[in-house]
């Protein structure tokens, strides 16, 4: 690769790896700080994407919209359009814990994937919705400048939520939920709260995804690269660090993109099955990191205390 | 100050609390006793708003209080710890009573985003709020530890710690003094003595060691097979022949709480 091709190529995996670390940030958010155990990470991922881009894409005849509106609005509807659909997810499934929230959750997000794989009145279908713009006429280089405005945006938010007495009942919670509520904390508020919060996240992910890769068909919000890589950058990076969760996309999205690069080099029998071969060496990655570093590369932190300097 | 009114409650065929009444006056510490089984627990969990009774009611000040879920007692200003102590184990000392008082600007995200000097301000003086407390119990030099971290008698103090985090003015304690050593145990009941006479907290406590229940309490009420079988101070129960059968041990004159514990 010559170095303009390096760079293009710089650009284009450091664009995904932002977007991957707002979602991360989001997934933090619900496990690492609330314990909320959400595989359904794709799902929230594809509301987002689905609303800009049929806000902002041109008129076509085959759907509704597109409404041809600008990339802020289309982003804005991504947040705002996730917001009822978090909401009655978050309800459904508010008295489940642990391992049955994460069948509930990956159960909705298959839900969510196939309602837009069918209702092509709505999402074209399988054939995905094309021509959804970047802002201002950027290009990728430009489009990165924006996702990084997001990616800090979404860190601040976080980190402050993190820090705020909000955020020390989420901890309480996870902690302990009896003493929170004797305590005088209403869980379920606080849980949906969390909840609903890291889920828009998400979908500003999934939007700023759409308008970075100029089209959406229901194949880019398969578990795999919706919900299993964004856990398994969480994981690696340090569940309950909002900087570990973005070091985690970094690192996993490297690793990721590099097992690409090799699948050329694999021997030729496993020819054929190179991206099931991915996807065993992340699950060894993965079950390395749980093994020798469960904490991740960067551990949880406490907060600090108001006046103390950290 | 709480009243209980005819509560019964059965689990399946055993019936665990039967039409049981009593008073827990304003100002009073008042002590509940009776053997393993005799319903206490049952009871207390109704009180506490962790279980509903299948007929009765819990009064507080006179307003219906029955079967409210914990968190809504708390803001009506009762409060509660637990036999096992529930410390939120990955927080620190101080976290743990920061999380407690009620109506914090910083519990609303919103808020927190949008001023958070103010939500600084603020926590600072809960900071401070805490910092009292832990003095208050002799334990401010734990201040920065993970609660898990604690022993089970420090535990116990930190339950009781939390309470004092609240405007709560009536708090149920859930045998305060199980797995707490001596000097520990000392400490925990000056703390409440000072709490019930200093700051007028009235306190509803389960108890197996006498000899804390003797210190304390007054009246003290006797359970057994789910009813209530006599109230009154603790010298008078001591000579109760029903009370000595069902609980304390007949055919010991002396110290009672050796037996009974």
């Amino acid at each position: 690769m010559d170095m303009a091709g390096l760079s293009a190529y710089a650009v284009f995996f450091l664009s995904l790896v932002g977007i991957y670390a707002i979602m991360a940030l989001g997934l933090n958010m619900q496990w690492g700080m609330t314990g909320q155990f959400n595989i359904g990470i794709a799902g929230f991922f594809a509301v987002g994407a689905y609303t800009t881009a049929i806000l902002t894409s041109a008129p076509a005849e085959s759907r509704v919209g597109g409404f041809d509106l600008p990339f802020l609005v289309g982003l804005a509807g991504s947040v705002i359009a996730c917001i009822p659909v978090a909401w009655l997810v978050g309800r459904i499934t508010a008295r489940l814990r642990t391992d049955y929230l994460a069948i509930a959750t990956i159960g909705i997000a298959e839900i969510i994937r196939l309602f837009f794989v069918n209702e092509s009145w709505l999402s074209n279908g399988t054939r995905g919705i094309p021509g959804i713009e970047k802002p201002f006429g950027l290009g990728n280089n430009g489009y990165l400048l924006i996702i990084i405005a997001f990616v800090a945006l979404a860190w601040l938010l976080v980190e402050i939520a993190r820090r705020s007495p909000w955020g020390r009942v989420l901890r309480a919670i996870r902690d302990n939920e009896p003493a929170t509520a004797a305590a005088g904390k209403d869980i379920a508020r606080f849980r949906l709260q969390a909840f609903i919060t890291g889920s828009c996240l998400m979908a500003l992910g999934g939007g700023l995804y759409a308008h970075f890769v100029g089209f959406v068909s229901p194949e880019a919000f398969r578990p795999l690269y919706g919900t299993f890589l964004v856990w398994v950058m969480l994981i690696a990076g340090g569940s309950g660090n909002n900087l570990g969760a973005m070091l985690g996309a970094l690192v996993v999205w490297l690793i990721w993109s590099s097992t690409e690069m090799i699948a050329g080099l694999v021997p030729t029998a496993l020819i054929g099955s190179e991206s099931a071969f991915r996807v065993f060496l992340i699950g060894v990655l993965l079950q390395i990191i749980l093994v020798s570093r469960p904490q991740g590369l960067l551990p949880e932190k406490r907060p600090p205390m108001p006046g103390e300097k950290r | 100050m709480i009243e209980i009114e005819r509560i019964s409650r059965a689990f399946g065929g055993l019936q665990a609390v039967r039409s049981v009444s009593f008073t827990v006056a304003e100002g009073s510490v008042t002590g509940l006793i009776g053997p393993n089984g005799a319903g206490k627990s049952t009871l207390f969990s109704i009180i506490a708003g962790a279980l509903a009774p299948d007929s009765g009611a819990v009064r507080l000040r006179g307003e219906d209080i029955t079967g409210l879920p914990t968190h809504q007692l708390f803001h009506k200003g009762l409060v509660r710890t637990f036999q096992i102590p529930h410390e939120f184990s990955r927080m620190t000392v101080r976290e743990n009573l920061m999380v407690v008082p009620a109506r914090q600007r910083g519990e609303n995200l919103i808020q927190s985003w949008l001023r958070w000097p103010r939500v600084v301000a603020e926590d600072r003086a809960i900071l401070r709020q805490a910092d009292e407390v832990l003095d208050f119990l002799e334990i401010g030099h734990l201040r920065n530890e993970l609660a898990g971290n604690l022993s089970g008698g420090q535990k116990k103090l930190l339950d009781l710690g939390r309470t004092m985090m609240t405007d709560a003015k009536a708090v149920l304690l859930d045998e305060p003094g199980a797995g707490v050593n001596r000097t520990l145990l000392g400490k925990l009941a000056d703390a409440i003595e000072r709490l019930n006479r200093e700051r007028g907290y009235t306190f509803c406590v389960i108890e197996h060691d006498m000899d804390l229940i003797a210190r304390l309490c007054d009246p003290v009420m006797v359970m057994a097979n789910g009813e209530l079988i006599a109230e009154g101070d603790m010298a008078t129960l001591r000579r109760n022949p029903q009370v000595r059968e069902a609980y304390l041990g007949t055919g010991v004159s002396g110290n009672a709480g050796e037996v009974a514990s």
